[in-house]
């Protein structure tokens, strides 16, 4: 696509700089520390897991734990908790996994609606997220620290999905979690120079959306989902 | 509105701000607020010097070689589908986003907060061609609704109280519920997603453009700049030229200073990182998408002595611990960046001329400095500023001699910080006794009206502040 201005706009740049332009060459420097990888270094994953539930209080999440084989159990307890009637759900290739398939199958056989995000339906996937109850995606790289779940958004898992209806669930695959925001970013930085492109929107999700602007009072629940349940499946 | 607010005089907004009770026990609370989470951050961190030299030395290696990053980053927008505006003035920037929204025939566009939306006056702008303009952050849309300008970068409407914001949604919104937040922010959600909904442009800031692959990341609590980056066709993205990184890596380091610094938070609720438009397949985000990179000025301090100033990730710590600012409140400040990084900046961006008495608006008790996430040495800058305005400009200002007696009273010490609003009252003398000003030197040049700006700021401040004097304290 277009590039407008650009050279009139860096040559000023430049000349303000007093130094000829620089087109290429330019090599990060060797920085002098590097705080970032100390955080949580050396933990196992359980005691991974055991951060990322103390750091769900701070923000606000439910914190749930169970295996592959009590996922539909926990799942369907969650969604009753929220009085969800209408679902949308990413459909990742890990549904088939984690035997999504047959779960959605059950809910929708007890009457729920239930809708997996579909390229071929264009905007109406969105219709569906807006009169949505609940949205379950999976997590693509689950941060320990902050208590994130980060979602690269594709065809398949919409950024609706986890915007949109007032409930969110993310099933965070226990091999996902990593101690911060310093492994996600290194992850997609090597990908991106391995010649991967990048998602068109990748979404770090920290529990559920909230607001500080009147008086100050923490308000849970403003744009995004008002509650939001994390639920780690050991794999 | 431009970078410059409002037409009261330094003195009167100062004035203002002192006198106004409620405003400063809020902000003085905001401040305590983000201080103590920023500090207890860096308790937990341990090493937080060490996060702060690292992101200083991002920011100087990527503003000594910005042109190549900016070129990379435009590259990459270009390659994921984007269309890329260098715009080097305010103007070139509301022509060019005026362009797309007739090109567009769009009716309404909703915004995410961006500061450098409001230095360029981009809303008027948009209104100039009959475009509807919503903001969606929940504070702003308050603001928005009562014509108030923002007073704090981080919360805007701070100088604000929930039976005002009440009043404004039921007079503006027919709101007929509770003055509690709960009920108002639910008000405000219904509201705004109808606003989302029917929204033809969506248009956000950028905190951080990645330069390795043209992301623009935006990091938000509420979730707004998620529904404007999700559900219109169009999307822009305005961005002050300083704001790129080199890599992913590190974003990391600026996005975990930033929303330490600013809240005191590991991260917010949404760090929201777009590449281009929609990929193949995909149903939402943009089919058409703009980076607009803007100048404005910003050029002009590269190369010179307050390049560093360029560092700034506006995250509000150097507000957070302002004595003045906590006395006088944003609105003194006049521009769209208060408190201290606004006093070194906004004469940069704006020129001496409108904004000679701002340098002035610090006890240079250094607490700007060390609580600065990425190390600029802002009390240092101010004493430049001051030794520029009145060796080389010969424009001594009437506020000197009165602002240096009024503030090292009240601002120079930790006692400071304690004082009592009465005492602090007294403190201010030389700005709220009438005589005093009247003796100063000759009145400030009026104000050059650019524009058709109608200084909603002085009018509804007033009337708003003689309300709650009838009212009394809340
Ligand atoms: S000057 Fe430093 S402390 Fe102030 S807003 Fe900018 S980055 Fe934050």
């Amino acid at each position: 696509m277009t590039i407008m201005n650009r050279e009139s706009f860096l040559n000023n740049v430049t000349a303000n700089l007093h130094r000829p332009r620089r087109t290429e060459g330019v090599e990060r420097p060797e920085w002098s520390v590097q705080p970032q990888d100390e955080v949580l270094s050396g933990l196992s994953q359980d005691e991974l897991v055991d951060v990322l539930e103390k750091h769900c209080a701070v923000i606000h999440t439910e914190f749930k734990r169970t295996d592959r084989t009590g996922l539909a159990a926990v799942l369907k307890e969650t969604v009753e908790g929220y009085a969800g009637k209408t679902i949308v759900a990413s459909s990742d290739p890990r549904n088939a996994d984690y035997g999504l398939h047959d779960f959605y199958q059950s809910i929708q056989d007890d009457g729920l609606e239930v809708h997996l995000w579909d390229e071929k339906e264009g905007k109406g996937n969105q219709a569906v997220a807006e009169r949505a109850d609940v949205g379950i995606t999976f997590s693509d790289i689950t941060l320990a620290e902050s208590g994130t779940v980060t979602l690269f958004n594709n065809k398949y898992n919409g950024r609706a999905i986890s915007l949109m209806p007032r409930n969110y669930i993310a099933i965070i695959p226990k091999s996902t979690i990593v101690p911060r925001l310093t492994q996600a970013t290194k992850q997609i930085h090597e990908a991106n120079e391995a010649g991967n492109d990048v998602a068109s929107c990748v979404s770090f999700v920290s529990g559920p959306s909230n607001s500080a602007d009147i008086e100050m009072n923490l308000i849970v629940g403003v744009h995004g989902p008002v509650e939001v349940t994390y639920i780690v499946v050991d794999d | 509105m431009s970078i410059k607010l409002g037409d009261a005089s330094y003195e009167e907004r100062v004035q203002e701000g002192v006198q106004n009770e409620f405003m400063r026990q809020a902000v003085a609370s905001a401040q305590g607020r983000f201080r103590s989470g920023k500090q207890k951050q860096a308790d937990k961190l341990g090493n937080w010097e060490d996060w702060r030299t690292l992101g200083e030395e991002i920011r100087t290696h990527t503003l000594e070689n910005i042109d190549y990053y900016l070129q990379l980053l435009s590259d990459n927008v270009s390659k994921r589908g984007g269309n890329v505006f260098f715009a080097q003035t305010a103007e070139e920037a509301n022509d060019y986003i005026q362009h797309v929204i007739k090109e567009k025939n769009a009716q309404k566009v909703v915004k995410s907060k961006s500061m450098v939306t409001e230095e360029i006056g981009m809303n008027e702008a948009l209104e100039e061609v009959g475009a509807d303009v919503v903001e969606s952050d929940l504070g702003e849309w308050i603001l928005q609704l009562d014509e108030d300008p923002p007073s704090h970068i981080v919360a805007p409407a701070v100088h604000k109280n929930k039976e005002q914001v009440k009043e404004t949604f039921t007079e503006k919104k027919g709101y007929n519920q509770s003055s509690q937040p709960e009920e108002l922010a639910s008000f405000a959600r219904e509201q705004l997603r109808q606003e989302f909904l029917s929204a033809d442009v969506g248009i956000t800031g950028c905190n951080f453009a990645v330069a390795e692959s043209g992301a623009v990341t935006l990091v938000t609590n509420e979730g707004n700049a998620r529904m404007a980056t999700t559900i219109p066709d169009t999307q822009i993205s305005v961005m002050g030229m300083e704001r790129v990184v080199p890599t992913y890596e590190e974003l990391d380091i600026l996005v975990s200073l930033l929303t330490r610094a600013a809240v005191g938070q590991d991260l917010t609720s949404y760090v929201t990182s777009i590449t281009g438009t929609r990929l193949e397949g995909e149903t939402d985000g943009p089919e058409d998408y703009h980076l607009v990179i803007v100048d404005n000025g910003r050029s002009k301090i590269l190369g010179t002595e307050f390049q560093s100033a360029l560092h700034c990730i506006r995250c509000a710590a150097c507000i957070n611990v302002c004595p003045v600012y906590r006395h006088v409140g944003g609105h003194a400040y006049g521009s769209v960046y208060p408190g201290p990084i606004g006093a070194v900046l906004t004469p940069l961006l704006d020129g001496y001329e409108d904004h000679k008495e701002l340098p002035y608006a610090s006890s240079l008790c250094g607490a700007c400095t060390e609580a600065c996430p990425v190390k600029i040495p802002l009390h240092e800058q101010l004493i430049r500023h001051r030794e520029i305005i009145v060796e080389q400009e010969k424009m001594t200002p009437r506020s000197e001699r009165l602002a240096m007696k009024g503030f090292a009273k009240w601002g120079s010490s930790p006692a400071a910080y304690k004082m009592s609003t009465a005492m602090a009252r007294s403190a201010m003398k030389p700005w709220t006794k009438d005589e005093t000003v009247a003796n100063g030197p000759g009145p400030l040049k009026g104000w050059t009206v650019n524009r058709d700006f109608p200084a909603p700021a002085k009018q509804t401040f007033r009337s708003w502040f003689k309300e709650r004097q009838k009212g009394g304290e809340s």
